[in-house]
């Protein structure tokens, strides 16, 4: 099998500001590959038009082959991709559980007459919804916290939500949107833990991510953009190295070296 | 549905059906036929307002359009209540489809204003559509309910069969809300773009509780039709939509039993404020304000947090 998802020529502008310029690049199944690149390279835009929030430009977005650009979000979920948010998007006013079983929405079938009869069949579906929703509950350590309100959880677990939620609706791709921004690092080290338990069950995963450390620690292959673009790919090794990317990061040698000398 | 409401919700039902025998033919018992038709209305719109996050300030509109449906359709056409009231639900339920598409598009207070436009239109085709709806002055002589021999005559039977009906709501609201889709619903209020993103048909799921809050409207006029057997345009206006949001907030928006508190306060209180003569619109007005500053979440929800607060500091 080819690749999971394979984005071409991917391009996006918002008015005259172009945020994604001509973006070519693949995921191979039960990957972990990271996108990084500095503050405004276009990561999340990149997220967003994957997960169908915004319309693409032009170019094309492949899941297994079909094109799935143009799509409302919903649907795209039911193909098999979620994700998680920058800001963490957890449903505050709902328990902990019910933000997972909402997870579980685009894999069941009930509709307002079933409900509103309760029919033998919708309370069997309820079960199970139920029942799966714990199981990624304690798939990511939360299941005590069950009935709690998810605005009572600490920023960490809220993260650990949002990946139990994820979860809830059987992706086979997974983006997660800096999993460990604002983590500390104990914390850190038991999200790389569980981003490595999520490709065990089968899952691929795409993330961003500005810690450095973790990114190269967990990801196979990764992608750095900058100003929309794509200048490096590879290893984790092969993009430290590469020219094009310390000069993203660190600006032009000659130049800080000239600077230097003048001051 | 939890075990809780179904309690609570026999026991309402054991309450309501016992009623009558202790205040028979009275005018109480015409004032809680009120609060049922009303409470009709309101429980649809908590779904709407309090579940989905959705705002309508037209609920009297569908109200009006289930009324005279059901009205011209019995009078003029000679059909029967019962089917009238069945085709008011497909009448009024297909006009909230068409204008639901495009107006839950909008957000907020665009989504307010754009029903409110509705309100109005619907409230002006009633003044003026006069051959059929009598105008300003409104028709008469609209048949009641007949259940083969039996004719809804009196106060007690219309209660009764108000009453029935709303329980009956109140059990597929509960049964909903406790629901795959009251969660669908529910996470469109809490984040629309999340809840699209994790799977949710948003769109869809709008307009299906626009259409039901309609229907329980549509359903709440045509009762309100045959039991009063007069309509005229008044009760339907913009100022009976603004009632119905207030019921609804009121009684505590995200609870269907909050907007049935809801709809009895403000049906019950204008009638025991008359003794007041001329200040009791000055009195229910403080007392409106005095629930929403102290109770901010609603009398259902504020009552029950009191109660939780005491016991804590005992």
């Amino acid at each position: 099998m080819g690749s999971i998802l394979r984005i071409e020529k991917l391009e996006k502008s918002f008015g005259g500001v172009t945020a994604v310029d001509g973006i070519d690049f693949e995921v191979n199944p039960h990957q972990i590959k990271a996108l990084i690149g500095p503050n405004g390279a276009g990561k999340t835009t990149i997220f967003n038009l994957i997960s169908g929030i915004y319309p693409v430009t032009s170019g094309t977005i492949r899941f297994k082959e079909q094109i799935i650009d143009g799509l409302k979000p919903y649907i795209i979920a039911e193909k098999g991709i979620s994700r998680t948010f920058q800001n963490v998007q957890v449903f505050e006013d709902m328990s902990i559980l019910e933000n997972v079983m909402l997870g579980r929405h685009c894999r069941t079938r009930s509709g307002f007459l079933a409900a509103a009869l309760n029919l033998r069949k919708t309370r069997a579906e309820e079960k199970r919804i139920r029942e799966y929703s714990l199981e990624m509950l304690s798939f990511v350590g939360l299941e005590a916290k069950r009935d709690e309100a998810a605005s009572n959880l600490v920023f960490q677990q809220q993260k650990l939500l949002e990946i139990a939620r994820a979860l809830a609706t059987e992706p086979e791709l997974i983006l997660l949107d800096e999993p460990v921004a604002g983590l500390s690092v104990p914390e850190t080290d038991e999200m790389v833990q569980l981003i490595y338990r999520i490709r065990e069950i089968g899952i691929t995963i795409l993330l961003v991510e500005h810690d450095m450390g973790m990114v190269m620690q967990v990801s196979e292959e990764v992608v750095v953009l900058n100003s929309g673009q794509v200048i490096a790919e590879g290893t984790p090794r092969q993009v430290q190295n590469n020219e094009a990317v310390i000069t993203a990061y660190l600006g032009e040698r000659e130049t800080e070296n000239a600077n230097y000398t003048k001051s | 549905m939890k075990k809780k409401n179904l309690i609570v919700l026999v026991i309402l039902a054991g309450v309501t059906m016992a009623i009558p025998l202790g205040l028979g033919n009275s005018y109480y018992l015409n004032v809680l036929v009120f609060v049922g038709i009303h409470s009709l209305i309101t429980i649809g719109l908590s779904l709407l307002m309090g579940y989905a996050g959705q705002i309508s300030l037209g609920q009297a509109a569908f109200f009006g359009l289930g009324a005279y449906t059901s009205g011209i359709l019995s009078t003029k056409f000679g059909v029967s209540p019962w089917l009238a009231l069945l085709a008011a639900i497909f009448v009024t339920g297909g006009i909230a489809f068409l204008i639901g598409a495009p107006a839950l598009k909008l957000k907020g207070h665009y989504l307010a204003m754009a029903t409110l436009a509705f309100g109005y239109i619907v409230y002006i085709i009633f003044n003026q559509a006069s051959s059929f709806t009598g105008g300003p002055s409104g028709f008469g002589q609209i048949p009641r309910f007949r259940l083969g021999n039996f004719l809804f005559k009196t106060d007690v039977h219309y209660y009764y069969l108000v009453w029935i009906l709303v329980i009956v709501a109140l059990l597929i609201s509960l049964n909903i809300t406790h629901s795959r889709v009251g969660r669908a619903l529910r996470s469109i209020h809490a984040g629309e773009l999340t809840a699209n993103v994790m799977g949710v048909n948003t769109a869809k799921y709008k307009i299906q509780i626009f259409v039901l809050s309609a229907v329980y409207a549509s359903v709440a006029g045509s009762l309100y039709a045959h039991f009063i057997t007069f309509l005229n345009p008044s009760p339907f206006g913009f100022h009976f939509s603004i009632v119905l949001v207030t019921m609804v907030v009121v009684g505590g928006v995200a609870s269907v039993w909050g907007a049935m508190i809801g709809a009895a306060l403000l049906t019950i209180l204008p009638e025991y404020l008359r003794a007041f003569q001329d200040y009791d619109i000055l009195i229910y007005g403080s007392i409106l304000l005095l629930i929403m500053v102290f109770l901010p979440k609603g009398l259902f929800v504020g009552i029950f947090d009191l109660v939780k607060k005491r016991k804590n500091r005992q």
